[in-house]
């Protein structure tokens, strides 16, 4: 891709890529320091990521900002008006997964002083590294302006859904079992719904990415794979 | 047209005109092969070219892309320079306009012409736009003549401002009224096609929105070309846009599709600001 003939605009351009590798980067460490707090039981931990979140959405505002300056002073347009539309659209995702991250963190100070049952946090530990590997993934794909990897992203994020539906029922059924479980289960709950609504956050990244690569949306139907929904574990 | 632009159109169509899909509309202008040489040198490559009707074509493209060049070859504007020659076919309502039967200043009444800077002639407003019907013999009264002015006048959007004055030179108007002026004197002569080369190139803000309203309005009508090195302007008034570069026509397609998703990586640089 060649220069734009005004340096200026080029240099913005390729700031706005800077603030999203940021917002993402700190975004992804959020989520892997929330499974830590969680697993550890670190309250410190989990205090410091509540308050960290304050810098995401700061280089949220931030990128906001300028790109509503940009639409203001350079009328963008074709892959460049994507780009700025792009950026606008992926930082409201990143955030939320910062806000996500955060969530899970506070739950972790709620139930610190519970034992947490063993496999249940595999299921969550799995559900949080393959998040991870998908948010890491889709800034690459960002990053690199490859709409194949966004793909792939979008088409992986029914493997999320999948683990969060099983991890659903065995919650469930640890609920059913004692009721004394149902206040650390409901607390376990919440945290795989939140990675799973990370899922989606990170594949609404993937779709933006592809649109910002090849100017058209992912055309078929994202795979939908969450029904807890529609899940009930009879008692009898 | 991908998804969007699908949508996009219908969205216009429900909230404005119902003559905004371009799609439906019959050519108005069909050109093949157009070449033009200036002496021994080509400006112009090949050009194969549809112009739909009662809609808006943007022609955009780097200085001395040949866009000019081709909105003048469409109504023999080039016949006017000595060693201009033009080859190709260019059909207007499916009538050859080098077809040597045709008369040249009859082609002219049918196809009107704006120019980049407003060009009144040095007499009132009422015979700025009262000129072309009379030459060409379209009033066969005093009150049918006054009757066309009026309709023009009004047509252009400029009869509330002038009304009081219609009698005094057209050169006493703002640049932004002349141009009008000369909208409505290319209007006068009921012409089927309307060709602006860079029609607001000289007029400030609030004089290019009173033009750009009055392009809306008369594409319900007329064909229009226009070329403009204005992007925004060529993406808010046209409906389809074509790219020059270099004298061969590059991409053509419909307007919001040329402005977010262009499939030549030549249109993407012009548009973007990327040309060296």
């Amino acid at each position: 891709m060649n220069e734009h003939t005004v340096k200026s605009y080029e240099e913005e351009l390729a700031l706005l890529d800077k603030k999203i590798a940021q917002m993402g980067g700190l975004a992804e460490q959020s989520l892997g320091r929330s499974l830590e707090a969680l697993e550890r039981r670190d309250p410190k931990l989990a205090e410091e990521i509540v308050l960290s979140d304050h810098a995401i959405d700061d280089l949220e505002r931030e990128i906001e900002e300028q790109v509503i300056s940009m639409v203001a002073r350079r009328q963008p347009m074709a892959d460049d008006l994507r780009h700025i539309v792009g950026a606008l659209r992926i930082t409201t995702d990143l955030e939320r997964i910062g806000d996500l991250a955060k969530n899970i963190a506070k739950r972790s100070l709620a139930i610190a002083d519970e034992s947490h049952p063993k496999p249940l946090m595999t299921g969550i530990r799995h559900m949080v590294e393959l998040a991870l590997q998908q948010l890491k993934d889709v800034l690459d794909a960002y990053s690199e302006r490859d709409a194949e990897k966004a793909l792939a992203v979008w088409r992986n994020d029914a493997q999320i859904d999948a683990m969060y539906n099983s991890l659903f029922r065995e919650l469930l059924t640890y609920m059913m079992e004692d009721p004394r479980n149902i206040g650390i289960s409901t607390h376990l709950l919440f945290g795989a719904k939140n990675i799973e609504r990370v899922g989606d956050h990170t594949t609404n990244v993937a779709e933006t990415v592809h649109y910002l690569v090849r100017g058209f949306n992912i055309a078929d139907e994202r795979p939908k794979d969450d029904q807890t929904s529609s899940t009930l574990i009879s008692g009898s | 047209m991908n998804e969007q632009s699908k949508a996009f159109t219908m969205e216009i169509n429900t909230t404005g005109s119902a003559d905004s899909d371009t799609v439906i509309n019959p050519y108005k202008v069909t050109c093949r092969k157009v070449s033009v040489f200036y002496g021994l040198k080509q400006a112009l490559f090949d050009v194969d070219l549809d112009v739909p009707d009662r809609a808006v074509m943007a022609l955009i493209g780097p200085s001395g892309c040949g866009k000019s060049t081709f909105l003048r070859c469409l109504n023999r504007m080039n016949d006017t320079i000595p060693e201009c020659r033009v080859t190709g076919e260019i059909k207007v309502d499916g009538r050859d306009i080098h077809d040597p039967e045709l008369d040249v200043v009859e082609l002219r009444g049918r196809v009107g012409m704006v120019f980049q800077k407003p060009n009144p002639f040095p007499k009132s407003i009422f015979d700025n736009i009262a000129y072309g019907p009379r030459i060409h013999g379209l009033a066969r009264s005093k009150s049918d003549l006054e009757e066309i002015v009026i309709a023009s006048l009004e047509k252009a959007g400029l009869l509330a401002e002038v009304k009081d004055r219609i009698h005094e030179p057209g050169t006493g108007l703002s640049g932004g009224q002349q141009q009008r002026l000369c909208i409505a004197r290319a209007i006068a002569v009921n012409p089927e096609l309307i060709l602006m080369d860079e029609p607001c190139s000289a007029l400030d803000p609030i004089a290019t929105a009173k033009v750009e309203e009055l392009i809306d309005e008369l594409k319900k009508n007329y064909c229009i070309v226009i070329v403009t090195h204005s992007m925004q302007q060529a993406a808010r008034v046209s409906q389809r846009t074509a790219f020059f570069h270099l004298g061969v026509l590059v991409e053509e397609g419909v307007t919001v599709d040329m402005f977010t998703n262009p499939k030549d990586k030549r249109t993407q640089d012009y548009i973007t600001g990327r040309f060296g």
